[in-house]
């Protein structure tokens, strides 16, 4: 048997035929769920990460597990934007589209450019696979893809050849074709086999035979593109000008649930997380109960109310406590989020946003879950909101939040959404002991005899974390209001006023612990951009686009929505108009009106998609007309 | 005391874990004679006040901790069981009862109970019945009788009631026991042996609310009645009762029937009460006997050993660490493919 490597085709050794340079391309891999359709996306990534390129993905995938085969319900698809500049969307338009059957490529065809490459498995196109993508007559005979490079390979036939003879069934050898598809993509963008071969032989090593033909697979497709007539050319697509360090490939979830053991690290606590699964949240769940090690607790509860009452019990416990879940379990959440402000206790709420409402769209992306963090309970009733903009930027927001949670006492909301918890991008990795320690401070034992306030407060207005175990500080915490200082159950209408007064105060003083809001571009001009979330890619990247050619248009981007930043009515004044995009019906320019009165403009989009650049530039010019 | 470092205990008093606050049920409540025999009962559990926290969820009974002094977190309806799950697992060194009612602990947290029952953590489960919502003021509960009338079922209570101790044998809870709020010296004596059980111990106390469902369990408390409408259960002993003892319990086929001593049936026909059998079968056929076919067994219904959730969750982390070494954040963040950009 062949050693992995060794017969692994040399670029720039076998390459025969002319390379294009390009500046980025956006591949989309399209198929079956159950093609291997994220997995052929996940290896080009990584592969094209390890080369040196700027990446952004953006996997999209379908709610049902399996949906029948073939049918334009089960389609499941992964898009790669890579590039040798600064990048961050995953990319508006397709370069290069490889379609596994016709469900897939009529409900991805729109997004290839014109001209495009269209990579087509022909095997897959016959007559029921047409009929059950609402074909009339075969696309690959009827003239409708004349405006692309269309590509149509045997792919399953292909396959069966290259692992004929290692004595699998026609069922696995076809499970190789996404290595099939790989491959021919890998050789039409230039890359290396290895870090798949690596693969390959990691996850299927303990089997020989599964392994070899995958690589056979993946072989077969990189040669033909090499020896076919039908590619012209190569595209080759630069490292890209990162600043210097040390990087690795990561998904927003996985950032997250690093953020987290980091954060815990930092902060010397035990870390408890209590959730209950829901797409798009629960690879948060995984990943942490991977990493036991670091003394992480994991609690899958029997219920959304379960998972974020046994983190308050777990705060009162001292330990670093977090919920994690997605739109529909946070409304079930609400009441003990309510406990949590009550007994002014740090908690971690990661609410990774999917289409709603109700169960909605579980595998499509939307921001409209920004009232629900801060508007979703009863009474007045505060809480701390921050968002990530993008993968890698989960880990410092969560920094954030449970810095923020600790040092004021109360639970914080951090926003995701399903764009960003599953997409990834090259994260810079942060050296450990630049990271600094997030001081938690618990009181210790009291002298006989003295009285425990734990409603006293420091000049933050945060009341003490005395632990249950500490002599002398035993006190009762619970819903009920709470009189001043002592912390006794009181219902005097004078302390309540004060009391919400202070939990008001408390969360309202956190402006002053934040930086000021930066702006990108032009200091004074017409239009202000103003983002937050996951829209941060495309509106940087749109409003960066109009810069260059002039427009008088800068962009600010919102971590903190919760208190807002304490210079930010200040800015406003600063542009003519102000522009809100959101992936809802104008959340945050609801909440931008109501606190600035300024006459924000929305641009709101609910499609369970991003946005697109091209949308935000037309919105934008349009503005600066 | 508190710079004192040794570790002798201070002898304590039940007076030592009364909480400064003034105790606000309803004069001639039950509670407070649970409350009585729960200060009573701590001093004798050589546990510092420090390491004990009491939680709760909302109800009469969910008050409860406000009156200890210890640590205590009155939370919100019903999730009292999940509150303590977080904070146990994650602090296995305190002692952690959970104090509710058959509203809070049954109706709108009875997931959270059968969940932390069969999980088996280390609390301990106090749950006050006294069959209707005192709190929101009169309204039928789950363990309310047919027919029930109450300012909710104005013509009587339509759902068949639910028995709090099948539904936790049903959980195969790993210690369960029944008490009654005036019997104080047997109340007593079930905290003290919920509280030395390791795993979820679960006592239903039955508590008079004397405002809104008045003398709802006279017939297990009235001094002329209750010889023979309960039947104290005792490991290893015949199931006997009446006034002289005169009756017990048999078994006839899978049923539990009555019968009088003498006249042919000795004690050695009983159904002799074996609290560690492994199978909850028995236990869940003591827990059907119900007033007025069956006198009512007070006492442990089940204590067996099982393993303990707390217990497991702290053992993964230490076996974890043996496999793995101690959680490094660099190791962590290099896992994969990582590029160096110069």
């Amino acid at each position: 048997m062949p050693t992995s490597t060794e017969t692994a085709p040399d670029q720039a050794q076998h390459t025969h035929k002319p390379v294009k340079e390009l500046v980025s391309a956006t591949v989309r891999f399209c198929g079956d769920s159950g093609d291997g359709m994220q997995l052929a996306g996940t290896q080009f990534t990584n592969t094209s990460a390890l080369a040196g390129n700027d990446i952004a993905t953006f996997p999209d995938f379908p709610a049902e597990i399996r949906a029948p085969r073939g049918t334009k319900a089960g389609v499941s698809g992964f898009q790669i934007h890579f590039a040798s500049k600064e990048i961050f969307t995953p990319g508006d338009r397709v370069d290069a589209l490889v379609a596994f059957n016709p469900a897939a490529l009529v409900t991805n065809l729109v997004d290839l450019v014109a001209g495009g490459i269209l990579v087509i498995n022909k095997d897959a196109f016959d007559e029921k696979g047409i009929k059950q993508a609402g074909y009339e007559e075969s696309p690959l005979e009827d003239g409708s893809l004349s405006a692309y490079q269309v590509f149509p390979v045997e792919v399953t036939r292909l396959t069966r050849l290259a692992v004929d003879g290692l004595g699998l069934g026609t069922k696995e050898s076809d499970r190789c074709r996404n290595f099939y598809a790989m491959g021919l993509v890998f050789w039409l963008y230039d890359r290396s086999l290895e870090p798949t071969l690596r693969y390959i032989e990691a996850k299927f090593g303990k089997r020989p035979e599964i392994a070899e033909a995958n690589r056979r697979a993946l072989k077969a497709g990189y040669n033909y593109g090499e020896t076919t007539e039908a590619f012209a050319s190569q595209f080759r697509v630069n490292k890209a000008e990162l600043s210097s360090g040390l990087y690795r490939n990561i998904m927003g979830n996985e950032a997250t649930a690093y953020g987290l053991i980091t954060a815990a690290k930092r902060s010397n606590c035990e870390l408890f997380l209590g959730s209950y699964p829901i797409t798009p949240a629960s690879d948060i769940l995984h990943e942490l109960a991977k990493h036991k090690n670091f003394g992480v607790r994991t609690f899958q509860a029997e219920d959304e109310i379960a998972a974020v009452t046994s983190a308050i019990g777990a705060s009162f416990g001292g330990a670093m406590a977090i919920t994690t879940s997605s739109g529909p379990g946070i409304a079930l959440k609400q009441e003990a989020i309510g406990l949590a402000v009550m007994t002014e206790l740090p908690l971690l709420i990661i609410n990774v946003q999917r289409g709603g409402p109700s169960t909605g769209l579980p595998t499509k992306t939307e921001q409209a879950d920004l009232l629900q963090a801060i508007c979703g309970r009863n009474g007045e009733c505060p809480v701390p909101v921050i968002a990530a903009r993008s993968p890698a930027d989960c880990f410092d927001a969560v920094q954030e939040a449970w810095r923020i949670a600790v040092r004021f006492m109360t639970p914080v909301f951090l926003l995701t959404d399903g764009y960003i918890a599953n997409g990834s991008e090259p994260w810079k990795v942060p050296d450990v002991k630049s990271l600094g320690t997030i001081e938690v401070r618990h009181p210790g034992p009291t002298a006989n005899g003295d009285v425990f306030h734990p409603y006293a407060r420091d000049e933050r207005l945060a009341r003490p974390w005395a632990l249950p175990g500490t002599p002398g500080l035993m006190h009762r915490i619970g819903g009920l209001e709470k009189q001043d200082i002592t912390g006794n159950v009181n219902y005097e209408p004078a302390n309540h006023q004060h009391m919400v007064d202070l939990r008001a105060k408390k969360v309202a003083n956190i402006a002053l612990d934040i930086p000021p809001q930066a702006v990108d571009g032009p200091a004074k001009g017409k239009l202000l951009v103003l983002s937050w979330g996951g829209t941060y890619g495309a509106c940087a990247t749109a409003a960066r686009e109009v810069q260059a050619k002039g427009g008088s248009v800068a962009h600010a981007h919102l971590r903190y929505l919760n208190p807002f930043p304490a210079n930010l009515g200040e800015l406003f004044k600063n542009y003519d108009k102000v522009l809100i995009p959101e992936l809802n019906k104008g959340q945050l320019r609801l909440l931008i009106r109501g606190e600035y009165l300024v006459d924000a403009v929305g641009l709101n989009k609910v499609q369970g998609k991003p946005f697109s650049v091209y949308e935000l530039v037309n919105k934008i010019n349009e503005l600066l007309a | 005391m508190s710079t004192d470092t040794s570790t002798s205990l201070p002898v304590l008093t039940a007076n030592d874990f009364a909480s400064d606050q003034e105790v606000r049920w309803c004069p001639g409540c039950g509670d407070y004679s649970i409350l009585a025999q729960m200060k009573k009962v701590m001093p004798s559990l050589g546990v510092p006040r420090e390491k004990m926290v009491f939680v709760s969820g909302i109800g009469c009974s969910s008050r409860f901790p406000y009156y200890m002094n210890t640590y205590g977190i009155h939370s919100i309806h019903g999730r009292a069981p999940a509150v303590a799950t977080g904070l146990k697992s994650s602090r296995p060194d305190l002692m952690v009862w959970v104090i509710t009612g058959d509203g809070d602990g049954l109706s709108i947290g009875g997931n959270h109970l059968m969940h932390a029952i069969r999980r088996n953590l280390d609390i301990n489960i106090v749950l006050f019945n006294n069959r209707i919502y005192g709190l929101t003021k009169g309204q039928y509960s789950p363990t309310s009788p047919l027919g029930k009338v109450t300012k909710s079922t104005p013509m009587g209570a339509i759902d068949n009631p639910l028995h709090p101790l099948s539904i936790a044998i049903g959980c195969e809870g790993t210690f369960i026991a029944r008490s009654i709020d005036t019997n104080i010296k047997h109340l007593g004596a079930m905290l003290k042996r919920a509280a030395e059980h390791r795993g979820t111990s679960f006592i239903e106390v039955y508590q008079n609310c004397n405002v809104f469902n008045d003398g709802a369990f006279d017939y297990a408390t009235d001094r002329e009645t209750k010889a023979e409408t309960t039947i104290e259960l005792e490991h290893g002993k015949p199931l006997i009762f009446g006034k002289n003892r005169d009756k017990g319990i048999r078994l006839n086929g899978m049923n539990p029937e009555i019968v009088e001593l003498g006249k042919g049936i000795s004690e050695d026909d009983l159904l002799f009460h074996d609290e560690r059998a492994p199978e909850p079968s028995l236990a869940y056929l003591l827990s059907r006997m119900s007033h007025p076919e069956f006198p009512e067994p007070i006492g442990v219904f089940r204590a067996v050993d099982k393993p303990v959730y707390d217990d497991l969750l702290n053992a993964q982390i230490v076996d974890a660490k043996k496999a793995k070494g101690e959680g490094d954040l660099n190791k962590l963040f290099l896992s994969g493919d990582t590029w160096t950009v110069t």
